[in-house]
């Protein structure tokens, strides 16, 4: 596949404290990634600071290369076609990600505008039938609603339909249902399938549930503590895990299918960017960690054929 | 929306009922008028005579009751002074007060919003700082200080402009710039601080992410949003107009409203007094029910009904 996004040694710091600590990633076109790892891992950062979306605060270096193009430290101009036209990205909360003061068709024509030179009565008609595509019913009414007056499902359809407007090549899904309940997430999750085999799309789907990865994404990269610490083929992935914190976070999986077990947690929790251990950043947690990962940190290296892992004990 | 408007108006009523008792109260319990007007060496029996003219010898609670009918036919009573109608005599200030409090106004609006909304843009620059420092400093300096020290600069070193009075335009620049300033400084940190809030919101985030310029993203959706707690500031200056200008015009001996209300006071010429402030608390209240007119149509979250 054609490599579409390749990010290389990202690092991204805020007030002195490294938050990503170079990361390496790739997304080829039209593929769905999945990203996991607990909550303060990294995920959004990374996505963020591709966008150039961080605030003025964060120090950026590295690189992030769209089609062979440098978008990190790129003129605003140029991001602000990138922004939306080819990457768009939806977000947790779509209640608050949402202007509470304009209406939600407005709120997607403002896109159609910006990337598809659409206006008036042209735009109006492509808010609706997008409104159409992503099951928002009485399409033509609710495009006068504001955002206050949707539930958050129909509010995260309405940030999928505004991320489609700009007719994106790649989707950033950060955690798209975290906020909402079960059977909206369900309903959410196959639209995104859905839309991703109908337009081509390149999907990165961001979750801290492996399960919801697992059904979306061909492929998925585990990050902790700022780094990606293994990358590999969905169905690699959970048969062989090769780094520790990926065994201990598919074990902490509930299984849905089997008898009912006690879920075994990772102990501990993930290190604050300002208290990061010298070496692997799992070190601490790790219950099979040897004096080798206190003393640096494991490369991310190839341990089978498109499996790569940051462990020294993996390979 | 009918509810809603109801429920303000009757709150608003309560307002200058509360307002217009308060004052009532304080005003009997602070001196007797008599005393100040007749002077203390007047005959005991023009004192009681003044007292009866005017209805100070009855119990103060009928005092208030008549007070209070009178009010609702819209008699708001004679200066004690000089005996012309209380409402004629401070509505003749309006205007020369208003001369100062507009302009003042629009001074503020005109300083304080750009000011706020650039330092909010330009978080921790060193323009932020400066102007939050002059903002700081614009409203902690009483005005009183302020005016002396544009008086002392302007009029007794430099020249350039009159001390006081009402002779030409350039009476008027002094007194505006002393009421506008410290109105300013308010303005530009309450600005500052709701578009910071604003922001930091996610749907500015989401903005951004979709490819919307930065300049379009602070017109089209920072500022709708942070217009609403502004409203709520400028509404409370645009209340003042009438009486905010108290300690200005004492300092610049301006004829307005303020002057008016401080002479009466010193009187205790109760009719004017009471007449003022009655007058005031109208105003603030009525500013504060077109602010609230003014959320509904700034935020549909507040708008009752439509779908
Ligand atoms: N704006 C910010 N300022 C300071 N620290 C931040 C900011 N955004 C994220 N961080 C820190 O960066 C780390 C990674 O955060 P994030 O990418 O949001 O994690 P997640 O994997 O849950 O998406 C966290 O430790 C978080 O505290
Ligand atoms: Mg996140």
């Amino acid at each position: 596949m054609a490599g579409l996004v390749s990010i290389r040694n990202l690092r991204v710091r805020f007030d002195g404290n490294e938050a990503l600590r170079g990361v390496d990633f790739d997304v080829a076109r039209g593929e769905a990634v999945g990203l996991v790892g607990e909550s303060g891992c990294g995920k959004s950062v990374t996505w963020l600071a591709a966008l150039g979306l961080l605030p003025g605060k964060a120090t950026i270096t590295g690189s992030v290369m769209l089609d062979g193009h440098e978008l990190l430290g790129a003129p605003a101009s140029q991001l602000d076609h990138v922004r939306g036209g080819r990457i768009a990205m939806i977000f947790q909360d779509p209640a608050s990600a949402l202007n509470p003061v304009h209406r939600v068709g407005r709120q997607v024509t403002e896109a159609l505008r910006l990337h598809r030179g659409m206006d008036g009565a042209a735009a109006r008609a492509e808010a609706r039938r997008l409104f159409d595509l992503v099951g928002i019913p009485d399409a033509g009414r609710r495009i006068e609603a504001y955002p206050h007056e949707m539930s958050g499902g129909q509010n995260q359809r309405v940030m999928i339909a505004m991320a489609l407007a700009g007719q994106p090549e790649l989707l950033i899904a950060d955690e798209p249902t975290t906020a909402l309940d079960a059977t909206i997430q369900a309903q959410i999750l196959d639209l995104l399938r859905r839309l991703q085999a109908e337009t081509g799309m390149a999907l990165v789907l961001i979750s801290h549930d492996l399960g919801v990865v697992a059904e979306m994404c061909t492929r998925v990269g585990v990050m902790y503590g700022g780094r990606i610490i293994e990358e590999a083929a969905e169905a690699d992935l959970f048969a062989r895990p090769g780094h520790p914190y990926t065994q201990g976070l598919l074990a902490a999986r509930p299984d849905m299918a089997g008898p009912r077990r006690r879920l075994e947690a990772i102990n501990g929790g993930v290190p604050e960017p300002w208290n990061f251990p010298p070496g692997c950043a799992f070190a601490p947690r790790c219950t099979v960690m040897t004096a080798a990962c206190d003393a640096e940190v494991p490369a991310l290296h190839t341990i089978a054929t498109g499996h790569r892992a940051a462990c020294w004990r993996a390979g | 929306m009918i509810r809603f408007l109801g429920l303000r108006l009757a709150r608003a009523m309560l307002t200058i009922v509360l307002v217009v008792t308060f004052a009532f109260v304080v005003l009997r319990m602070s001196g007797d008028p008599a005393m100040t007007i007749m002077s203390p060496e007047a005959p005991a029996e023009a004192i009681a005579a003044f007292r009866k003219a005017w209805g100070l010898d009855q119990p103060i609670w009928l005092q208030y009751l008549h007070y209070f009918g009178a009010i609702l036919q819209g008699e708001l009573g004679q200066s004690m002074r000089d005996g012309r109608p209380a409402l004629v005599l401070v509505v003749e200030r309006i205007p020369a007060t208003l001369l100062l409090t507009v302009p003042a106004l629009l001074l503020k609006i005109g300083l304080g919003l750009p000011a706020g909304i650039y330092a909010a843009l330009h978080r921790n620059s060193l323009a932020d700082r400066m102007v939050m420092a002059g903002a700081v400093a614009g409203f902690t300096v009483p005005s009183f200080v302020l005016g002396l020290l544009l008086v002392l600069l302007f009029a007794v070193q430099l020249g350039w402009l009159p001390s006081g009075g009402q002779e030409s335009w350039r009476s008027m620049i002094l007194p505006v710039i002393t009421l506008g300033l410290g109105g300013a400084g308010i303005l530009a940190r309450f600005t500052r601080s709701a578009m910071l809030e604003v922001l930091g919101q996610p749907y500015i985030r989401t903005a951004s992410a979709k490819g919307v310029p930065w300049a379009l993203v602070v017109r089209g959706h920072a500022l709708p949003n942070a217009a609403i707690p502004t409203v709520t500031i400028i509404g409370f200056m645009i209340g003042s107009l009438i009486a905010g200008a108290v300690v200005v015009e004492s300092v610049f001996s301006w004829p307005g409203v303020g002057r008016l209300l401080v002479v009466a006071v010193a009187n205790r010429d109760l009719a004017v007094v009471q007449c003022i402030l009655l007058l005031v608390a109208t105003t603030m209240v009525s500013a504060n029910l077109i602010v609230d007119l003014l959320y509904g149509v700034l935020d549909p979250r507040l708008r009752g009904g439509g779908h």
